[in-house]
């Protein structure tokens, strides 16, 4: 670097001498208010490099300055009972949970939603990138990824696009890397059109001693940054595109999205689990969001407080990247660790021999500053504190919709989308093909070929099933079950009562696998925190949460908030993707979600009480009608319902299980038949003579609280006790017939199962191909 | 459902002592099945021995008896699949020990397979799938050639269900080559039902003349274990790919008798 370089690199001792400099904070997305408090922190104007920093630590995605209020409830809400298992919890780059005999799991779901619709390959591609880096920084190996998925109308032409590209985006990267994606979600709703919905989760496993936490600690420990080298991708992502709405008058953010390798990915990820294998990092963290910016404040702001790196030991793939730029970029598969002295040789050998790039930054101090020079001035010199974790926070307006009571009281029963509902026989079948057949309830398969669902050997259940199930000890069994769920339109009609249904729905689905439920994770998607009614939605939704979680005795034990999902002032439904984990013993005892060829005559059950519940329901959408109020809510029913779920499975009660969800009883019996292609014979008559409902409601009515499980003659009777010790309402519907072509309900149908199929798998091959 | 057998078939091993027979497995950057062939050997009955792609010692092979090249993205498949890997120190000494007098036995799985073909152990190559997408899904296949160090325990004709994942997937080769394949027998296996990439003559796998090195796309050690693997015709686990593992052993022992 000569003189004449650095002659425009704006040090901290010209910055003083120069204070009445214009500086362009607004651009970088902060606001009046948050840039003079950054003159009161420095006591003088920022440098270009403090600057940089501070915009993108202090915006809405790295700094949650207008959901920490609310989120804050997580951590107050927790119980002793909650806490038992729980090794780490929000606030770390995952949360961890223990699961016995020395092993522990972190999981955490993240959102991608505005770099995927500016860009979906690499948007979701680097999705699936992020979050499986913050598993990484655990200590953890990743094992699977799933990821819910949200777009709008199906035949709008732009789906098309945003399908291709999301969905190829994910499967190129996370097949590159060797994890199985294990299941997830995809939903199509116009009012998703602008503003898809990609969130990633992602999942690892450690033993207890290897767990890694983000700090910076032990002065005179040593800084590296390693994996790839540092661009001009994705400058300003956190900042200005993913903390803010879209609108047509702006420039394309297109530049602001990253650019993924997942091949140097997957190398990173051996090159970190064998730095984890030879405890050669004191602390690491990984490079999303804000870069460099939030890893250097991160782990001095976690640890003593102090750290010192020379910025142009940066290896750069573009010489020509400002301080600032550097600082700011969202390059992406970089890692950050501290490292002893004595280390520096045994880490330099990992990295020759996964090929790896490196470059010794700095050290850790104890000067309770975090200094950042270039070629030897100092651009950046801050307390790293204020960056990280002390920015600002919004106690913002909220205020219910005076829309929302109109919106409650027009129950698709009393509109007239909810007049001449199928009756007969004919009229029921053909409504059962419509909705099999539905975007948001055909099959999927065209989505998840896409993904290796196979490699690692280890999948005991993916996609179709309703949980993801992946085994952790090859010698015991011992496993996990992973579920995520979000009803966009439940939320809609009550975000408080919306939030908790999904948390029920994704508990009841790792339950009705055979899991015990242990941990939560959310991706909180919602519009504009500045709109005060957003905001009510918002603060409902997490309310409603933190409640439900301590009622089911689960923690939250991470997540991520994506607000401004919103174009102009339309934001999309409250969206609060719920994501739960279980645990198995042994994954042998997983229950699958269809019947299968050995169950000849097995019993088909219905667990729990059938209600007139169709505000909200896949049914009414099929009507384009949405009023009305979500189905209730009754956690003790879903707790007592996942203990006879769980039993069942454990004790060999039942060969298989479906939940009830979206579609209700229709969709569940449809999907069990095509599960295996297991033909079955049913009667509604005693469910609809016990509940006191027609068999239109029956099968489409989407009550909670309930399965449906296939029992073997010889468990019927020990079965049907364990249900009545607990009080809990149980009809048999009728028996598994191998030998039927067809999904019969009698008295009303017989569904041949090649139709069912042709409906069910025909929607999305005719839209994408 | 009905637990098949993992390796009651295979012989006791106070007869041969089968856990002596060491396969290695190879890892390249980007290699993503290792561990996975790894398993599938130790299942068989076999000794798993890692190998590494740059390892130059001169016994870097570590004197296996056999080689798996397993599947993934060598490289993140930049330039061609396996267009990289080929090129490192240890594929020079896998093609000489498989085209030595002692007939290294080497088994490459879809992108070992696309490496083995580059490597120009094996004819032909493998382009883009015809559909252009990724795709993952249970293979039906049928064995064509029973008599290669990899297919021995199987019949001829026989149909088995793998699992099938791969971007680029399609075998390609000209015409001549296509029929001197199907002259001398060396096509080992076709897909059966539906060609899931647009494969010429449907071809999964083959064979060199001498039988003792073997490429398929699809992918045998992902049917190993009940539960954890794709379902047949009927709907039920398959354990289909334990045969390439018995037969490589089977192969081995019929050697030191």
């Amino acid at each position: 670097m000569t003189t004449a370089q650095k002659f425009n690199i704006d040090t901290v001792e010209h910055a003083a001498g120069t204070p009445d400099v214009e500086l362009p904070w607004a651009e970088l997305g902060l606001k009046q208010n948050e840039f003079e408090e950054i003159l009161k922190l420095l006591n003088r104007r920022p440098t270009a490099a403090e600057l940089a920093m501070y915009s993108v630590m202090w915006s809405e995605h790295c700094s949650y300055k207008s959901s920490k209020v609310h989120l804050r409830q997580f951590g107050e809400k927790l119980t002793d009972e909650m806490k038992k298992d729980m090794m780490v919890g929000i606030g770390e780059n995952a949360g961890v949970t223990d699961l016995g005999d020395g092993w522990a799991v972190t999981f955490k779901v993240e959102s991608h939603n505005h770099p995927s619709f500016v860009e979906p390959y690499q948007g979701a591609a680097t999705g699936i990138g992020g979050i499986v880096r913050d598993i990484i920084s655990m200590g953890a190996r990743p094992v699977a990824v799933m990821d819910p998925l949200r777009f709008g109308a199906i035949d709008h032409p732009d789906t098309a696009r945003l399908v291709h590209g999301i969905v190829s985006g994910i499967g190129g990267y996370g097949n590159s890397l060797g994890l199985p994606n294990i299941g997830g979600e995809v939903v199509f709703d116009p009012i998703y059109q602008a503003n898809p919905l990609v969130n990633a989760l992602a999942v690892g496993v450690l033993r207890h001693e290897d767990l890694r936490l983000a700090n910076a600690s032990g002065v005179g420990n040593r800084v590296v940054l390693f994996g790839a080298r540092t661009g001009g991708d994705g400058i300003g992502g956190a900042s200005v595109l993913a903390s803010e709405s879209f609108d047509d008058t702006k420039p394309s953010k297109r530049p602001a999205v990253q650019v993924g390798d997942p091949f140097a990915e997957k190398v990173l990820i051996e090159c970190c689990l064998e730095l984890f294998k030879h405890s050669l990092v004191e602390g690491i963290q990984d490079l999303g969001a804000a870069g460099i910016s939030c890893a250097t404040s991160e782990l001095a702001s976690n640890g003593e407080g102090g750290m010192r790196v020379e910025l142009t030991n940066v290896l750069l793939r573009d010489p020509t990247l400002t301080p600032g730029e550097i600082l700011m970029s969202e390059s992406q598969e970089r890692m950050m660790a501290v490292v002893t002295p004595e280390h520096v040789a045994e880490f330099e050998k990992v990295m020759e021999k996964w090929n790896v790039e490196f470059s010794w930054l700095g050290e850790v101090t104890d000067s309770g500053r975090l200094v950042i020079t270039w070629d030897g001035e100092t651009i950046v010199d801050v307390d790293p504190r204020t960056v990280a974790h002390e920015g600002p926070v919004y106690n913002r307006p909220f205020k219910r919709p005076e829309w929302l009571d109109g919106v409650q009281a027009d129950t698709f029963r009393t509109s007239a989308a909810g007049k001449a509902l199928p009756e007969s026989g004919d009229e029921l079948k053909a409504a059962v093909l419509e909705l099999m057949a539905s975007p948001n309830m055909c099959d999927k398969s065209w989505v998840t070929k896409q993904y290796d669902h196979y490699v690692g050997g280890n999948t005991a259940l993916a996609s179709p099933d309703d949980a993801g199930v992946i085994r952790v000890d090859e010698e015991t069994g011992l496993g996990v079950a992973i579920s995520t769920d979000a009803n966009g339109r439940y939320a809609y009609l009550d975000p408080y009562t919306g939030a908790q249904l999904a948390l029920a729905e994704s508990y009841r689905n790792v339950a009705t696998s055979g899991a015990v439920p242990m941990a939560v994770t959310d991706c909180l998607n919602f519009g504009s925190p500045e709109d005060p009614e957003v905001m009510w939605q918002f603060a409902e939704a997490v309310r409603g949460l933190a409640d439900a979680c301590q009622t089911l005795g689960i923690p939250v034990t991470g997540g991520n908030v994506s607000l401004y999902n919103q174009t102009g002032t339309t934001a999309i439904h409250p969206t609060p993707v719920v994501g739960v984990l279980g645990k198995f013993d042994d994954v042998a005892r997983r229950t699958p979600s269809g019947w299968q060829q050995n169950a000849d005559g097995q019993a088909i059950y219905l667990l729990g009480t059938t209600r007139d519940e169709l505000d909200g329901s896949e049914f009414a959408n099929l009507r384009g009608h949405l009023g009305g109020l979500p189905p209730k809510l009754d956690l003790e029913a879903e707790k007592t319902l996942g203990a006879i779920l769980i039993n069942a499975s454990r004790d060999g009660m039942i060969d298989s299980a479906h939940d009830l969800s979206e579609g209700g009883l229709a969709a569940a019996l449809s999907e069990m038949v095509l599960r295996f292609g297991v033909g079955a014979r049913v009667a509604l008559d005693d469910l609809c003579a016990r509940d006191g409902v027609d068999a239109f409601t029956a099968l489409f009515s989407e009550s909670q609280a309930r399965a449906v499980v296939a029992v073997p003659r010889s468990e019927e009777v020990r079965f049907n006790d364990m249900a009545a010790a607990r009080q809990f309402p149980v009809v048999r519907l009728g028996v598994v017939d191998v030998l039927a072509t067809s999904l019969e309900v009698q008295g009303l149908f017989d569904l041949p199962i090649a139709e069912l199929r042709e409906a069910h798998e025909g929607t999305l091959p005719k839209y994408f191909g | 459902m009905s637990e098949t057998p993992l390796i009651a078939d295979l012989g006791a091993p106070e007869n041969a002592p089968l856990s002596d027979a060491k396969i290695g497995v190879v890892t390249f950057p980007g290699t993503l099945d290792d561990r996975d062939a790894a398993r599938a050997v130790r299942l068989a009955g076999a000794t798993p021995v890692p190998l590494w792609h740059a390892d130059t010692d001169p016994a870097a092979l570590r004197g296996v008896d056999a080689v798996v090249i397993p599947g993934g993205f060598s490289y993140g498949d930049y330039l061609r699949a396996g267009a990289i890997a080929r090129f490192a120190p240890l594929m020079a000494k896998i093609v000489d020990a498989a085209n030595s007098i002692d007939k290294l036995p080497v088994l490459g799985i879809c992108n070992g397979f696309q490496i083995l073909t580059e490597a120009h152990l094996l004819p032909g190559s493998m382009v883009k799938n015809d559909h252009l997408k990724f795709i993952c899904r249970d293979q039906t296949l049928r064995v064509e050639n029973n008599h290669t160090a990899w297919t021995n325990e199987y019949r001829e004709g026989q149909e088995i269900t793998i699992v099938l994942k791969n971007q680029d997937g399609q075998y390609v080769a000209d015409e001549k080559t296509l029929d001197a394949l199907e002259a001398e027998g060396r096509v080992a296996f076709r897909y059966v039902g539906w060609n899931p990439n647009g494969s010429r003559r449907g071809i999964a796998g083959i064979t060199n003349t001498a039988g003792n090195v073997v490429g398929l796309m699809p992918h045998p050690e992902h049917a190993v274990e009940p539960g954890f693997g794709p379902l047949d015709a009927n709907g039920t686990y398959s354990t289909d790919g334990l045969g390439f593992f018995a037969s490589v052993l089977s192969t081995l022992v019929g050697e030191s008798k």
